[in-house]
């Protein structure tokens, strides 16, 4: 293997520029998937979701069960080409997290409409602490495979080496970005925005709010399985899903901040911001005296930077009082 | 006024932190009970008098102590904080730094009463010097600057090997003993068997005393707080901050006030965790402790000191339960017989093969171990306690107070 392991290069190296480019975009489409999702989450139904990481890993742990261990939908056709098991396997583990999205919405947050947003942020915490212990059992001790068949191959440019992941990764995740903003312009779009504007003139209007909310949790859900997905694969995780795989949502809170609680692009520049920005700590700072723990850190020290400068992110709306 | 308990004719009595005969009476015997309970003679809980059950009532005292400190800032004062390990972790290196004798991390072998205070103390700076962040910043964004504290604060504390151990060894903590300044014999050890005024007194009833003097103190400074004008301050912020600052209240100033004594309290709380454990790494100052205190406050009632003592005994006292009564289940589901037998080996699974949600022997057989099973339950109980009981403890027995102040009458 010729690429360029992580934190292995020297700041002199002509290449480290390129390689923070390239890690800088795998680590930050994985952010910016997430901070979309729950920001979507956040401006439709106003619930902060702190169970986004735990949905990611689940997410992950479907793909690796569907396409490893259950081989669904393998088994049934079992002469098609691995990419396209694989890929349905991915879809239906897509599916399934956008279905307990919606349930996990209807069954723990709709009780909470209207109530304060801190208590129900602390019940997202709660049901982090569900979710995320429970994929940890299901995972297990080791990391379980995802199953792709990418595997680790690397497209080489010459100046530069993409993994075949992060090709793959950046261009799914400018498809659902493309699909957001797409589905945004229809009809249920529309009435998604409606709601975020106002929930209540929303109802007043027709729309079926209930369902808004499903959606957006759906969506949510299906975003986080995603970006849970690429997370562990390579070069992210060496071996597939693990048990830490759900702290990984904790580095795309910064990102959300950064760009602002309640704006979709800035979750994505956000994202990608934070993606860079880790990435170049890791490979100039990782072998410096801060430690190779620094680099974990350097999202949430931006976003402290971001909020005494500007307290609602980038582009964030600002919230106006004066006594 | 005699039978007349809520009519109250001065502002005194109506202010007083026992303002009715009854809670003097109860909370005068809840304090005898407790300091009864080493020597095994309350008939119903003589078993609390046992080595493990007083080290968890030690541990219930310290994490009160925590826990009222994010009262004051969540409940008291409406500030959302995740970041309450931090300020428990900055408290603990504190006191290891002053209070433990030199040896392979730096210690100056101080004695207690400039440790303990300290903890609290350099907490409570720190909290006041992150505070102008933490006041600009409102609501939802608050909680996520909290949050990067507690991921900032674990890498400090990993990184500072010299004083905090690392990761892989930790460091040890000075233990509860008193001394004038550095002799060698202690002037009162809580950590050593002995008698005292002539009853023989094993370490683990000394400890719990000295927590249990400690949690009263705090306790009493925090109920005290809330009819202050600082604590009426807290409040109306908590209520209404524009309506508050209309009013006078300087939103900013009362902010780091709440968070400065609430530091103070998370400073000490920590100290005395780390040095009740004796040894520990610098991970255990995570996310999972900050969650642990907001699950105590919430369970509790947020905003009411009676209630995060509650929430306290109930968080720390939860996971020994859950564990004796899945050992016992596993125990009934081999050894006896009956329709029952059939219903727990559901919930339960006790070898190899046989599946449950519950596993006692952890990576045998499939289902959730013990300490897992801890932790789901701990976040069901927020769930459901936020959705059905706000008010969390103290409101049930808010409800069943009332039931029976008017019983027979319902009204």
């Amino acid at each position: 293997m010729t690429f360029v392991v992580l934190g292995q290069t020297t700041p002199s190296d002509t290449s480290a520029l390129s390689t923070v480019l390239v890690e800088g975009l795998s680590l930050g489409t994985i952010y910016a998937l997430l901070a979309v999702g729950f920001v979507i989450i956040f401006k439709s139904t106003q619930v902060l979701n702190f169970a986004h990481g735990a949905l990611a890993a689940l997410g992950a742990f479907l793909v690796s069960a569907s396409a490893t261990t259950l081989d669904i939908p393998g088994r049934w056709i079992p002469n098609a080409p691995a990419w396209v098991t694989w890929a349905g396997a991915v879809v239906i583990a897509m599916v399934f997290m956008a279905l307990i999205g919606a349930v996990v919405e209807r069954v723990f947050l709709r009780p909470m409409v209207g109530e304060e947003l801190f208590a129900v942020a602390i019940i997202t915490l709660g049901i982090d602490i569900v979710v995320r212990t429970i994929t940890n059992d299901f995972i297990g001790q080791f990391p379980r495979p995802m199953g792709d068949p990418l595997g680790i191959a690397v497209l080489d440019l010459g100046w530069v080496r993409i993994a075949h992941t992060t090709v793959l990764q950046v261009a799914v995740a400018l498809v659902a970005v493309g699909g957001i903003a797409l589905f945004f312009r229809s009809r249920m779009g529309i009435a998604m925005r409606a709601t975020a504007f106002d929930q209540e003139t929303a109802r007043a209007q027709g729309i079926n709010v209930g369902r808004v909310f499903s959606l957006a949790w759906a969506i949510g859900a299906g975003l986080a399985a995603i970006a849970g997905l690429f997370a562990s694969l390579y070069p992210r995780r060496a071996s597939g899903v693990d048990q830490a795989s759900a702290f990984l949502a904790f580095k795309a809170f910064p990102a959300i901040i950064i760009g602002g609680l309640d704006s979709v692009v800035g979750a994505i520049v956000g994202g990608l911001i934070v993606g860079f920005a880790e990435a170049a700590a890791t490979i100039f700072l990782g072998q410096s005296v801060l430690g190779s723990g620094f680099p974990g850190i350097v999202p949430y020290l931006l976003m402290l930077v971001v909020l005494v400068v500007r307290p609602f992110g980038l582009f964030g709306t600002e919230e106006i009082r004066r006594v | 006024m005699r039978g007349r308990p809520l009519l109250h004719t001065a502002y005194v009595s109506d202010q007083a932190l026992l303002n009715t005969m009854t809670k003097k009476v109860v909370v005068g015997l809840f304090v005898v009970i407790l300091a009864l309970i080493p020597f095994g003679v309350v008939p119903g809980i003589g078993f609390l008098a046992d080595a493990d059950w007083l080290r968890l009532l030690a541990t219930v005292c310290i994490f009160a102590i925590g826990g009222l400190g994010l009262n004051i800032l969540t409940g008291l004062a409406g500030q959302i904080s995740l970041g309450h390990a931090f300020f428990m972790g900055l408290g603990a290196y504190t006191a290891a730094w002053l209070g433990s004798s030199p040896g392979a991390v730096v210690g100056l072998g101080l004695p207690i009463w400039i440790w303990l205070p300290a903890a609290g103390i350099v907490a409570a700076l720190v909290g006041v010097a992150v505070g102008p962040t933490a006041v600009r910043v409102r609501g939802l964004y608050l909680a996520f600057v909290t949050l990067g504290l507690v991921f900032v604060g674990e890498y400090l504390f990993r990184r500072l090997v010299t004083v905090t151990g690392g990761s892989q060894s930790g460091r040890t903590f000075p233990s509860f003993e008193v001394r004038l300044w550095k002799e060698e014999e202690p002037l009162i050890s809580f950590v050593a068997d002995g008698p005292w005024f002539g009853f023989d007194l094993t370490a683990e009833a000394k400890t719990f005393y000295f927590l249990l003097v400690l949690t009263v103190l705090f306790v009493v400074l925090a109920k005290n707080l809330q009819r202050t004008r600082v604590g009426r301050a807290f409040q109306s912020i908590r209520d209404r901050d524009i309506a508050a600052e209309i009013m006078g209240v300087e939103e900013g100033r009362y902010k780091l006030i709440a968070f400065g004594i609430s530091s103070f309290y998370a400073g000490v709380a920590g100290a005395l965790f780390a040095s009740f454990v004796g040894r520990m790494i610098p991970e255990v100052w995570s996310l999972f402790l900050s969650v642990q205190f907001i699950a105590i406050v919430l369970i509790g009632g947020a905003g009411v000191v009676s209630g995060t003592l509650l929430g306290a005994a109930f968080v720390t006292i939860l996971p020994r339960l859950v564990q004796d009564f899945t050992a016992w289940l596993s125990d009934y589901v081999q050894t006896g017989e009956g329709l029952f037998v059939w219903l727990a080996d559901i919930f339960i699974s006790t070898g190899v093969g046989d599946w449950g949600l519950v596993n006692t022997q952890a990576g045998v057989a499939p289902g959730l171990s013990v300490a897992q099973l801890n932790q789901v339950l701990y976040g069901l109980l927020i769930i459901a306690f936020l959705i059905f009981e706000p008010l969390g403890l103290y409101g049930i027995w808010l409800r069943i107070r009332n039931y029976w102040k008017g019983w027979p009458f319902t009204y």
